[in-house]
């Protein structure tokens, strides 16, 4: 096993039983990613993108097959030593944003600090900080229903960004948002992806695809292509 | 890690956030303790009432009552209540075998519409001899009691107490050597007797004495007595002086038997014995309804916390996604049960406290607070709280984080 590959998956298989129906989400799947790489997952509605992301974003587990993060069999961690990786290592952007409600956009972003045990005045400078790098100084202190759902999703990114994650997981950053701020959101990925930040993200759009530089394809649960970026595109703002 | 501190502040801060949910919840609480609370003080203040009001008749008195005695409780069946007479008052008080009685007091008593020429009012009259006073520690305002030359010749005389006479008269007006008409007949009135406080029935302040033999013969016709009172020596000869006048008036009755005796003797302890049994089911009926509301508070307290189940098991999913430890977020949700049942808790005392106090002032009961009730009722709710605060989010923090995110 190359010592490089920071996430390894092997024969996962994911089935959902909803009353005697199985749904076979995954089958078979099997890749690696190595450190620092960017990898776009594209594929149809319903052809299990999603289910893929949660298993390796350790949110949920494979019905079977083996998946190695960092080295490690995530199927034998405990519930705390998962619970840190989520913290630490992985920075999750859920399709359907997931902040907490009623609560401010500021607080949302300080919560996974929070959890690692930063003190209050370095997580309120951080995630000031944060949401001004995503464009929302002056949202701060709106509250996750007061925002739109651009906005939103710009507070989900903040927030997966708050412990310097080594991965970053986004299920479709980009879908909410107007062309010049998904423009920006892929300046801010590859930015961390210069710096070194293992960046995977989903999106149905070629040309936020492009922003990577490899693409797995996924169609009725399994892998049907893997392969690189032939033309990149850079973003050409600064970040 | 976080450490307990930020928890408990988290925890604020969710409390805070959903108000209406708190405020439910803590209502639920108030609901349960206060009335348990008020409801058993209030069951208690009135039995602390009966006793006390007993205890305040002399702690040597025995009572004479006619009609058998089963079980504690007097069994006075009709035509039963005729057995005691005036002749065994007078056998009792002049019998050498008896040495442990100093007075005897025969009464008979009955309601009745008493007049002046201005006012009225129903009272009760009480026919008595000039023991009474003694036996029931009734000292006299101005004027005199009843005399013996009073119950010997029968005179229409009579003796008010304080109640009665500004029922009557006014306040502080002077009745002595006024007159009052009971049931039509003319009444001179010799003397006041002093406040001895008291309310509702049996109150020796409201209450007006007449010679027993003036009110056997011209107010209620009839030649037997109602009770007859006894003081006793002192105190510890209580046992001994209910023998005695047990065995005296059985052989009088030419009863052989005791359990076939048509009379029964009380004493102080046994009056509140029996009374107490009466108040205790009272208690007890309170109880069962302070229950009842402790259930449904409590029901209140589990609804509230359960309806919110969904909206909570996708929050607790979001916070693991997150990074929060199992341990971390059931210590959130059960600090937030924790907060809700004390301020609950402490409101509801307060609430409780508050009700029965007024409760006291607007009957003039006792105000009692029972420290067990309160502990009965704040341990309950606070356990029904915590539990259904903890529980769900211990199910829910069990779940993969994207299940309980999904949760419906
Ligand atoms: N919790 C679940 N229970 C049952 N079936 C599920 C569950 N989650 C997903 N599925 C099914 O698994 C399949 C894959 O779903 P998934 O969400 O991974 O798709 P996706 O590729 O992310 O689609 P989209 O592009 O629309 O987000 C779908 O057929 C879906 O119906
Ligand atoms: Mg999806």
């Amino acid at each position: 096993m190359p010592s490089s590959a920071i996430i390894s998956v092997k024969n996962i298989s994911k089935i959902y039983r909803v009353t005697d129906v199985e749904t076979l989400a995954l089958k078979n799947v099997s890749f690696q990613v190595n450190r620092g790489e960017f990898i776009a997952i594209m594929g149809p509605s319903g052809s299990g993108k999603s289910t893929l992301m949660h298993i390796l974003g350790a949110l949920d587990i494979p019905s079977s097959g083996q998946y190695l993060l960092d080295g490690m069999d995530v199927s034998k961690l405990s519930d705390d030593q998962l619970a840190d990786i989520r913290n630490q290592k992985i920075g999750f952007i859920f399709q359907a944003f997931n902040l907490l409600p009623r609560t401010s956009a500021l607080k949302n972003v300080c919560l996974p600090m929070a959890y690692a045990g930063i003190s209050k005045a370095q997580r309120l400078s951080s995630a000031i900080e944060l949401l001004t790098r995503v464009g929302l100084s002056d949202r701060m202190y709106h509250t996750s229903n007061q925002l739109s759902g651009g906005q939103q999703q710009r507070v989900a990114i903040a927030r997966s960004l708050s412990l310097n994650p080594t991965i970053i997981l986004a299920d479709e950053p980009t879908g909410n948002i107007a062309t010049a701020q998904a423009e920006e959101i892929m300046a801010i990925f590859q930015k961390l992806n210069s710096e070194g930040h293992t960046v995977i993200m989903i999106t149905h759009e070629q040309d936020i695809a492009d922003h990577a530089r490899r693409i797995l394809f996924i169609r009725d649960g399994k892998l049907e292509s893997d392969h690189p970026v032939s033309k990149r595109r850079f973003s050409k703002l600064k970040v | 890690m976080m450490n307990l501190l930020e928890i408990i502040e988290e925890s604020f801060g969710t409390l805070t956030l959903n108000k209406t949910r708190t405020g439910l919840a803590i209502l639920g609480i108030v609901i349960g303790i206060g009335s348990v609370i008020a409801l058993m003080s209030l069951g208690q203040a009135s039995q602390k009432s009966i006793t006390e009001r007993i205890e305040s008749l002399g702690s040597n008195m025995l009572t004479i009552m006619p009609g058998s005695m089963t079980q504690g409780v007097v069994r006075g069946e009709a035509g039963g209540r005729t057995t005691l007479t005036l002749d065994d008052a007078k056998a009792i008080a002049s019998s050498d075998q008896i040495t442990t009685i100093k007075s005897v007091s025969p009464e008979v008593s009955s309601r009745r519409q008493v007049t002046t020429a201005s006012s009225n009012t129903n009272t009760t009259i009480q026919g008595v001899v000039p023991q009474y006073t003694s036996v029931h520690k009734v000292e006299i305002a101005s004027g005199n009691f009843v005399t013996q030359r009073d119950v010997d010749s029968m005179t229409k005389v009579a003796v008010l107490g304080p109640t009665t006479v500004t029922d009557l008269f006014g306040e502080n007006a002077e009745a002595v050597g006024k007159t009052i008409r009971i049931s039509g007949q003319v009444y001179t009135v010799i003397g006041v007797t002093a406040a001895k406080g008291g309310t509702g029935f049996n109150n020796a302040d409201d209450a007006v004495y007449v010679p027993i033999s003036t009110a056997q013969k011209l107010l209620l016709g009839q030649n037997y007595v109602n009770s007859i009172a006894l003081e006793a020596q002192s105190a510890d000869m209580m046992v001994e002086a209910q023998d005695q006048v047990g065995y005296f008036l059985l052989s009088r009755h030419k009863l052989s038997d005791p359990s076939q005796a048509d009379f029964s003797i009380m004493s102080q302890q046994d009056m509140i014995n029996t009374i107490s049994s009466a108040t205790q089911t009272f208690t007890t009926l309170l109880s069962g309804i302070a229950a009842i509301s402790l259930l449904v508070g409590g029901i209140g307290i589990m609804n509230i916390m359960l309806v919110t189940v969904t909206e909570r098991t996708r929050e607790i999913g979001l916070r693991k996604a997150l990074g929060a430890r199992k341990k971390t977020i059931v210590t959130q949700f059960l600090t937030e049960s924790v907060i809700l049942t004390f301020t609950g808790g402490v409101v509801g005392i307060v609430f409780g406290v508050a009700t029965s106090f007024v409760i006291s002032k607007v009957t003039s009961s006792g105000f009692v607070i029972s420290i067990s009730s309160i502990f009965l009722a704040f341990i309950v709710s606070a356990a029904i709280g915590i539990l259904f605060g903890w529980y769900p989010a211990k199910r829910a923090s069990d779940l993969e984080p994207i299940v309980a995110l999904r949760y419906e």
